[in-house]
């Protein structure tokens, strides 16, 4: 990642940059089969491969990406522990290569969780519980899983602060302002989205995850990548068109809708630094401000 | 707010919609290991529309169109059909019901057109069932989301079927999908009719129009108007409450029989699992 510390004003500027500003990352917009770990790991293991052969830095797997995601019932015996064997075999397989995929997560006292990890050069490095169940229309996620409790950022490697959020969490304005608090360079959002509303050219929410996607890349300065799958499962459609967005909000690149595919976007992660001169942003936000605006609104609403 | 003039909520793109039903057929009928699919035609714009779905999902050859006129069936209804299997070369079988429908009734005189017209779409859904075992392949069920939310159909009739693709749009919405697949114009031109006796239509015997309770439907059931805004706008209060009063009288046919609890996990109620269960 760029630096950003300040040159001394005497000596002539040097450009501070990365080794190599380059990020593959590969979008694996699959169809997993619901309730079946094992045909889930071994189509992870079929994508791991062949992203590694396009020489991928990172691949993204879409939310429960290990077990399906209509899975009522079935979310206590698909659950998983983060030290389970088979997200060591994940991590392993993807080695050096970075990894992010989407699973249950049985916790100590038996409380279960819609998790992501992710994982690099052999190491878990993060695992965000998804904070935002949906719980209206088709959605029933607080029926099944404990909220996440924390949005909280992570360094690595090689894509500098990373921010790990899964579906609805993205919807939520205060997620993306907290990611931006914690720094974050890199924001990836895991998701399974069904489709709902056709009367446009594409699908409404698909179109409605773009728009975030471009908005809170913008805004951020960010790089943003949203992993969707494909396939029906009781006849929902998850549309797949998997995306990123950079820093200036323009789309990076756009997976098919519908179809699985293993999308590689290059991503120039120096566009950070240039967005930020542009539009520094993330410089000027006073986060004291907000924190002390939030602590007398908390007095306001909850404490009078 | 004013009530929308000009139909924009009930707007599809058909592009996009039979991309997305074609591939739900495909998925839905293979992921539980078949390959093959089984409906009745009528010859009618529903049942047309899902002739030309599964014929894109599946192939031609792997789509059986039964028609099972009855001794009152329109010859109409069965020219239509043929035309649809010409056009789409999708395997066809007829079975008529006559025999088998005129013999349960011959022991029940003074039944009403009521039980007849019922008699006569569960005894199709027989035949559906039975031909889906014969050609090993799923019943898809044709009924529309208009018919669906009125309860204008047969409980275990036509309403039955294991997988249904156009369950989720509107009569009008169904008509400019047809257009958009090819659906030929006599089919698109003539009056919706289930065909029960001789002459009936739809918008006969409910004594509504389909552009007129789509209209109403879209905006209470999917943009969730409250009843008594839809009147301030200028929708006819008796229609309101007589469409209102459908839906919920109807409210059974569409849920699975009710169970007595008795126990911590009912099936439905608390042994809750997805139908694609481990598919």
């Amino acid at each position: 990642m760029a630096t950003h510390a300040a040159q001394p004003m005497t000596q002539p500027a040097v450009e501070p940059s990365p080794p190599s500003a380059e990020l593959r990352v590969a979008l694996a917009q699959i169809d997993p089969a619901l309730g079946d770990r094992q045909r889930n790991l071994a189509m992870h293991l079929e994508q791991i491969t062949a992203a590694k052969a396009a020489g991928a830095d990172l691949v993204v797997f879409p939310e429960l990406s290990l077990t399906g995601y209509f899975l009522r019932d079935m979310v206590p015996e698909v659950a998983l522990h983060r030290s389970s064997l088979e997200i060591a075999q994940l991590i392993e397989a993807a080695s050096p290569m970075a990894i992010v995929a989407g699973f249950v997560e049985e916790a100590p006292g038996h409380q279960f969780f819609n998790a992501a990890f992710y994982a690099e050069a052999g190491r878990l490095l993060h695992v965000h519980r998804k904070v935002y169940l949906p719980t209206y229309g088709l959605f029933e996620e607080q029926r099944y899983f404990s909220p996440g409790k924390r949005f909280q950022a992570f360094s690595a490697a090689r894509l500098g602060r990373v921010g790990l959020l899964i579906c609805e969490d993205l919807w939520h304005v205060s997620a993306a302002t907290i990611m931006q608090a914690e720094e974050v360079d890199v924001l990836i959002c895991v998701i399974n989205s069904p489709a709902r509303g056709v009367d446009g050219p594409m699908v409404r929410t698909a179109e409605t995850y773009q728009m975030l996607a471009r908005t809170y890349a913008q805004l951020l300065g960010v790089l943003v990548i949203v992993v969707n799958r494909v396939g029906f499962e009781d006849g929902l459609c998850f549309f797949g068109s998997s995306l990123a967005a950079g820093p200036d909000g323009r789309l990076l690149a756009e997976a098919p809708a519908f179809d699985p595919a293993l999308t590689i976007v290059r991503c120039d992660l120096a566009d950070l630094r240039r967005q930020r001169l542009i539009t520094p942003l993330a410089r000027d936000e006073q986060l004291l401000l907000t924190i002390e605006e939030l602590e007398r609104i908390k007095r306001r609403r909850y404490e009078s | 707010m004013k009530a929308d003039p000009a139909n924009a909520d009930l707007a599809i793109n058909p592009v996009l919609v039979e991309e997305i039903l074609v591939r739900f057929i495909r998925n839905e009928v293979t992921r539980t290991g078949f390959r093959r699919a089984v409906f009745g035609l009528s010859g009618g714009i529903d049942s047309s529309v899902v002739a030309y779905l599964a014929a894109k999902a599946l192939g031609p050859d792997q789509v059986l169109a039964v028609t099972m006129p009855y001794k009152t069936s329109s010859a109409e209804t069965l020219r239509d059909s043929q035309t649809v299997v010409d056009r789409l070369g999708v395997q066809t079988l007829a079975v008529p019901i006559t025999a088998q429908v005129d013999a349960y009734f011959a022991a029940q005189p003074g039944a009403s057109q009521m039980r007849l017209a019922n008699k006569c779409a569960r005894e199709r859904m027989t035949v559906l069932y039975d031909q889906s075992a014969a050609f090993e392949g799923l019943v898809l069920g044709t009924s529309n989301k208009t018919e669906l939310l009125l309860g204008y159909g047969t409980q275990y009739g036509d309403l039955a079927s294991a997988i249904n693709p156009i369950g989720d749009l509107y009569k009008s919405q169904l008509r400019a999908l047809a257009a958009h697949l090819g659906v030929p114009k006599e089919i698109l031109d003539k009056a919706p009719s289930g065909d029960l006796w001789v002459g009936q239509t739809d918008e006969g015997e409910l004594g509504f129009t389909y552009a007129d309770v789509d209209r109403l439907l879209v905006l209470l059931v999917d943009r969730r108007w409250q009843p008594a805004q839809l009147i301030e706008n200028g929708f006819d209060a008796p229609f309101v409450e007589r469409v209102l009063k459908m839906i919920r009288r109807n409210q059974y046919k569409r849920r699975l029989p009710v169970i007595a609890k008795l126990t911590h996990r009912t099936m439905d109620r608390d042994f809750r699992y997805p139908r694609d269960w481990w598919t």
